[in-house]
């Protein structure tokens, strides 16, 4: 099995491999990929890709948390998390390919 | 926002890209990532998140309906987690 990490700058390599732009303009498009996605999640969209998954974005109450160090009561302020869920076709060829 | 969407606008912002290819530069991206991870590795993109592999072990489960116990398998899992800048960005930072 792999334990490789792969970046933006494989990305950009592959857009380069399989479209023959510029190393740069691929670079630039896998960026407005990034940043599209980002945005219409800070505008509180759900982000679906068919048979890649889905981002949304969830709100979370206010609670009262406790510093698990010293015990002491802090105010966990209402926020917003960003939760994703993988289509079935990622979680079968992630399951097939990481077998034994 | 789906995919056609996200096709949509790159395409609008580069005229100069036919369409199909402008497909294909959005499906090679999303098809690298899942790649990766059925090879098991990690995709690290800074500022949005990483995809990386989680192995849950072998278990006994149950059938919820018979109660019968039956043996699952050892499988993998992919598991996104939200980088920072983008985890600020939601909460307005």
């Amino acid at each position: 099995m792999g334990e490789r990490t792969l970046t933006r700058m494989d990305l950009s390599e592959a857009v380069f491999r399989e479209v023959g732009l510029s190393r740069n303009e691929s670079a630039s498009l896998v960026e407005s990929v990034l940043g599209h996605m980002s945005d219409a999640l800070v505008r509180g969209e759900q982000v679906k890709i068919s048979s890649f998954g889905t981002f949304s974005v969830r709100e979370k109450a206010a609670r009262v948390g406790r510093n698990p160090k010293t015990g002491e009561e802090v105010p966990i302020h209402p926020r917003r998390v960003l939760t994703f869920r993988p289509s079935h076709l990622m979680k079968d060829r992630v399951a097939l390919g990481n077998k034994g | 926002m789906i995919r056609s969407e996200l096709i949509q606008k790159i395409a609008e912002e580069n005229p100069h890209l036919y369409q199909r290819d402008v497909e294909r530069i959005v499906n090679t991206i999303f098809e690298e990532v899942i790649d990766a991870m059925a090879r098991g590795d990690r995709v690290e993109l800074r500022g949005f998140g990483a995809f990386s592999v989680k192995q849950r072990d072998a278990r006994t489960g149950r059938n919820p309906r018979t109660g019968e116990a039956v043996a699952v398998d050892e499988k993998h899992v992919p598991f996104f987690k939200t980088g920072k800048l983008l985890r600020d960005r939601l909460n307005g930072g």
